[in-house]
């Protein structure tokens, strides 16, 4: 076996034991403080976010954050990745991440409801690579999310050159619960027993965790630490949790993820102040001949571990055989502190809880990138000639264009949650009862995190905010997953630190609490060791009472007063345009100013609220065209924009069209209820400006009269459609 | 009277049991039951729905492992003894894999998994399902499959025609079944159809989907129509 230990970190460990750990415990300890399962160089800066808020139940820790949501209901959410199985096996890399959290969310006892990807690739119109990538990590995350009947709701996509060699796949699930009957990976009481439930344990996913926690090149035989995906199983283990969960019957649950069955015994015993013993060869195994050191690491899929009052084993196995569902019983709990593992009942490992459940700390060194001094200040490209080809180009590139090919691949409907479905608004909208819902939107904004990581993440964190509002919610919590490079290079630490101080400064701010992260290294490619670019992925949680509050970016009638809140500023730097139509990384990315971002987020929430406003979307990547565009697609009808009525210091109509200036929105509303919304502007010190109105098939922009752009609708929408599916060949 | 009772069956990876559970039982009062089904004993019960999903994970073909489940067995006696029976997707699927429909269900034309909003047109107002919508009323209705591309051969369709077992045809906005409204090469747009004597019906499209106004695009709820033409059904047979 290959370990990955260092060589501090072997001397910890004899320490420690007080004597040299054989080969069974080395596995134990070499998977359970991988980076991907201790956290070892991430602990000392994620600890800077904050994880309480007044509906936090449980923050970060476990396997799943859980939010109260009023009436005994509550929600849960995580997030986790799958980028270095899904660059060498898209199909089973992606199928695979989805169901690692979806056992997360069963994990805590509560039933999956909604899934949301955010993904990356190279660039899809020069790589047959990247779109072989793309298309494969869509179909697994389809065949497996569409099988077990969790609805894939929304997220975004996203390409640049940067991740064509480490294409990166985030998976968010939300969960619906009971308060009352939440449980947690625990194992509390000495004599419950455990039990394992599920696919059987194989060579699949042998040093799944390790292999996270390196670059792609350095390991052999990579491909067998990707697991194997099997929907079916899932869907039948998930109402066979469910149910034995329902009756009472369990007392704690894990699901076996990362680090396999070691890392979930470990976890148990550690949060549950217990020891626990257990016999490897009950396990039901795939394969003969497994060591033991394989059964404890194997990351085999579709398998949870239970927690049991000794009294409750006979239902609980009862419930397992009427679902057809293999299970061994496979130790107990004991008041030791210690996890022994036997095999034919002889004891093979020996080892201190608290000591293997808490990889010492990994400290790196920090330091500001060179890239940043070199490509601050850039010259301004040239105004393009012909505005009717530019706008064009960029609202339909493969960034901003129709994500209807992915989107229609998932069934997004099923469980009769969704309400705003996949390209209505930035946001997802999931009915909980008929007068609450839950709001969310999954964002990343690597471009301008690249240029200025603590601005960046800030960013990223608003725009998913300012989504959720767009839709009418209340923001309630966040989860994060920051991606990056090789920790050892200071140059990727310091981006890494930079963007956690960021989303901790925001969260602080806006008192928005942080319930759960993943934290992803190695993101690079390894022939020329070039990091991708710094990615934290944010997902914003929000809650919404009354149906008559939901509010999407689709423009309904003519005659409808288009508003612009906030100011359009010559920002520029990291922007889809630049990066699309010239080629442009450099220039400073937008600034994120907290009270202004404040002021624009409750001046939309409070027009919401008293019932001023009609459609309402988001301004961000592509800017101000991109919105208006999308607008007049989702509600098939055009619009009249003026362009010299818009509040801005932009001399040029690219940089008034495609700034990418935070804290605006585009709304629009009866003109009677202007008055209204302007007084209210006036309360948060928010500028607004009147900038065209809702009318026709085509959408029209004029400069003092002057006709610079004209396009049908129909056209619009058609050419954004046709994008994805002209560079994937059907 | 006595409430008409529905059995929901549900085979191992049904994944919209609850999502029909809940509008026939919360949004339309019906009384009805989710069964195993291994449990199904179709006795007690006046009606069935085979619900979507993926039962026994599409494997080998979808519906086809379901279709040899002793639930098929008392299904098809139910059938016979006239008692209204749906099939919704994995449910149309199952219920052509063991012939109690005609003709069969390949994979779409675009070799891809559909989820969308279509234009279903009601072609026969004779079955159990459609009894009460005229026929050429247009539903929306979503579908999200993979195999649900409609074929029968030309002499089954000429006496599908015949018969008017025809059913649901996808069509367009002006209710047309055309090329672009098809969304995946079914032989005449055909969305869904029944047995011989109009008591059992698949089709692809979800009804219990499109059954809220809240959840419909358009705030519509035209899945209603066909399970309160079910539920009317049953009422009418009971009362004979």
């Amino acid at each position: 076996m290959i370990f990955s230990l260092t060589r501090n970190e072997l001397l910890a460990i004899e320490n420690g034991m007080k004597r040299e750990p054989n080969d069974v415990e080395l596995a134990i300890f070499d998977a359970q403080w991988s980076e991907h399962c201790s956290y070892k160089s991430s602990r000392t800066l994620l600890s800077l976010l904050p994880t309480r808020g007044k509906r936090v139940i449980l923050g970060p820790g476990y396997d799943a954050g859980i939010l109260d949501i009023d009436n005994n209901q509550i929600i849960t959410i995580h997030i986790e990745s799958h980028n270095h199985p899904s660059a060498i096996d898209p199909y089973g890399g992606a199928a695979t991440g989805v169901g690692g959290v979806l056992r997360d969310i069963l994990g805590v006892g509560t039933r999956p409801i909604a899934i949301l990807d955010s993904l990356r690739f190279g660039d899809i119109e020069k790589s047959s690579h990247s779109r072989w990538l793309f298309k494969n990590v869509v179909r697994g995350i389809a065949d497996y999310g569409n099988c077990v009947g969790v609805p894939t709701i929304g997220g975004e996509v996203e390409f640049d050159e940067s991740y064509e060699r480490n294409c990166l796949v985030d998976v968010v699930c939300l969960g619906l619960g009971r308060r009352k009957e939440v449980v947690l990976a625990e194992a509390s009481h000495p004599g419950d027993i455990l039990i394992l439930v599920g696919g059987r344990t194989g060579r699949d996913g042998i040093h799944g965790s390790s292999f996270a926690s390196r670059d792609l090149a350095s390991g052999s035989d990579e491909r067998s630490a990707v697991q194997i995906p099997d929907p079916l199983t899932k869907k039948i283990i998930l109402e066979a949790t469910l149910k034995a969960h329902s009756n009472g019957y369990v007392r704690g649950l894990k699901d076996l993820g990362g680090g396999g069955l070691a890392c979930a015994l470990l976890e148990i015993a550690d949060k549950g102040r217990s020891g626990l013993d257990v016999d490897l060869s009950r396990i039901h195994v795939r394969e003969d001949g497994m060591s033991p050191a394989e059964i404890l690491i194997s990351e085999s899929q579709e398998r949870m571990l239970f927690v049991v009052k000794d009294e409750f084993k006979g239902e609980v196995s009862a419930i397992f055989r009427r679902y057809h569902i293999q299970y061994s019983i496979i130790g107990k709990v004991t008041g030791s502190r210690r996890l022994v593992v036997r095999v034919n009942e002889a004891k093979v490992a020996d080892v201190p809880v608290d000591l293997a459940a808490r990889a010492p700390l990994q400290l790196w060194p920090s330091k500001r990138p060179k890239y940043l001094d070199s490509e601050g200040s850039i010259e301004k490209p040239p105004l393009p000639r012909n505005i009717n080809e530019t706008v064009i180009r960029v609202i339909s590139s493969p960034n901003l264009a129709s994500k209807k090919w992915v989107y229609e691949q998932f069934d997004y409907d099923v469980g009769l949650h969704t309400v705003l479905k996949p390209g209505d608004s930035g946001a997802s909208v999931l009915r909980i009862t008929n007068d609450k819902f839950i709001a969310i939107s999954l964002d990343g904004r690597p471009n301008h995190c690249y240029r200025n990581p603590r601005q960046g993440a800030m960013s990223t964190v608003a725009e998913a905010a300012r989504n959720t509002i767009a839709v009418g919610a209340e923001p309630i919590a966040l989860v994060d997953h920051l991606q990056f490079g090789n920790p050892s290079d200071p140059e990727v630490f310091w981006t890494l630190s930079e963007s956690i101080k960021g989303i901790a400064a925001y969260c602080r701010f806006f008192d928005l609490p942080c319930v759960g992260g993943k934290v992803s290294f190695y993101n690079e490619d390894a022939d020329t060791n070039r990091a991708i670019k710094p990615t934290p992925v944010i997902a914003v949680l929000g809650l919404l009472k009354g149906a008559r509050q939901i509010r999407s970016r689709k423009l309904t009638r003519n005659g409808r007063m288009i508003v612009l809140v906030g100011l359009t500023e010559n920002e520029l730097g990291g922007s889809e345009y630049y990066r699309y139509i010239h080629e442009i990384s450099g220039g400073i990315p937008p600034k994120l100013d907290f009270d202004r971002e404040r002021g624009a987020q409750r001046l939309v929430g409070d027009a919401v609220r008293v019932g001023l406003l009609d459609a309402i979307d988001d301004c961000s990547s592509g800017g101000l065209i991109a919105a208006i565009s999308k607008m007049c697609i989702a509600g098939r009808i055009g619009a009249h924009i003026e362009l010299e009525k818009i509040l801005s210091d932009c001399k040029r109509w690219d940089d008034l069209l495609f700034s990418e200036s935070q804290s605006r929105f585009v709304v629009t509303l009866d003109p009677d209820n202007y008055q209204g919304l302007a007084n209210i502007a006036k309360n948060h010190q928010i500028p607004c400006s009147v900038i065209g109105n809702v009318e026709g098939n085509k959408l029209m922009l004029t400069n003092n009269g002057d006709e610079i752009f004209s396009e049908d609708v129909y056209t619009l929408e058609k050419t954004s459609n046709d994008k994805i599916p002209s560079i994937m060949g059907h | 009277m006595d409430k008409l009772k529905v059995a929901i069956v549900q085979f191992p990876g049904t994944n919209c049991d609850r999502d029909t559970y809940h509008i026939l039982n919360d949004v339309l009062k019906a009384d009805v039951q989710v069964i195993w089904h291994e449990d199904l004993r179709m006795d007690a019960f006046d009606s069935a729905v085979i619900p979507g999903g993926f039962s026994y994970g599409d494997n080998l073909r979808a519906g086809v492992i379901a279709a040899y489940s002793p639930a098929l067995g008392q299904l098809r006696k139910a059938g016979e003894d006239g008692k209204p029976i749906l099939g919704i997707c994995n449910g149309f699927q199952i219920l052509v894999e063991s012939g109690l429909l005609p003709g069969a269900l390949l994979r779409n034309s675009g070799l891809r998994f559909v989820c969308r909003w279509v234009n279903v047109r009601v072609e026969a107002g004779n079955s159990l399902f459609t009894k009460f919508s005229e026929n050429g009323t247009i539903l929306k209705m979503p579908i999200a499959h993979n195999e649900g591309r409609y074929y029968a051969e030309d002499d089954l369709l000429a006496s599908l025609e015949r018969n008017g077992q025809i059913i649901f045809k996808y069509v367009d906005e002006g209710g047309q079944p055309s090329e672009p409204s098809n969304p995946n090469g079914s032989v005449s747009n055909i969305a869904g159809v029944s047995n011989h004597d109009g008591n059992i019906v698949g089709l692809m499209p979800h009804p219990e989907r499109a059954s809220e106004s809240l959840l419909s695009p358009f705030r519509t709820t035209h899945g209603l129509q066909i399970f309160t033409s079910m539920l009317r059904s049953v009422e009418v047979l009971l009362k004979r």
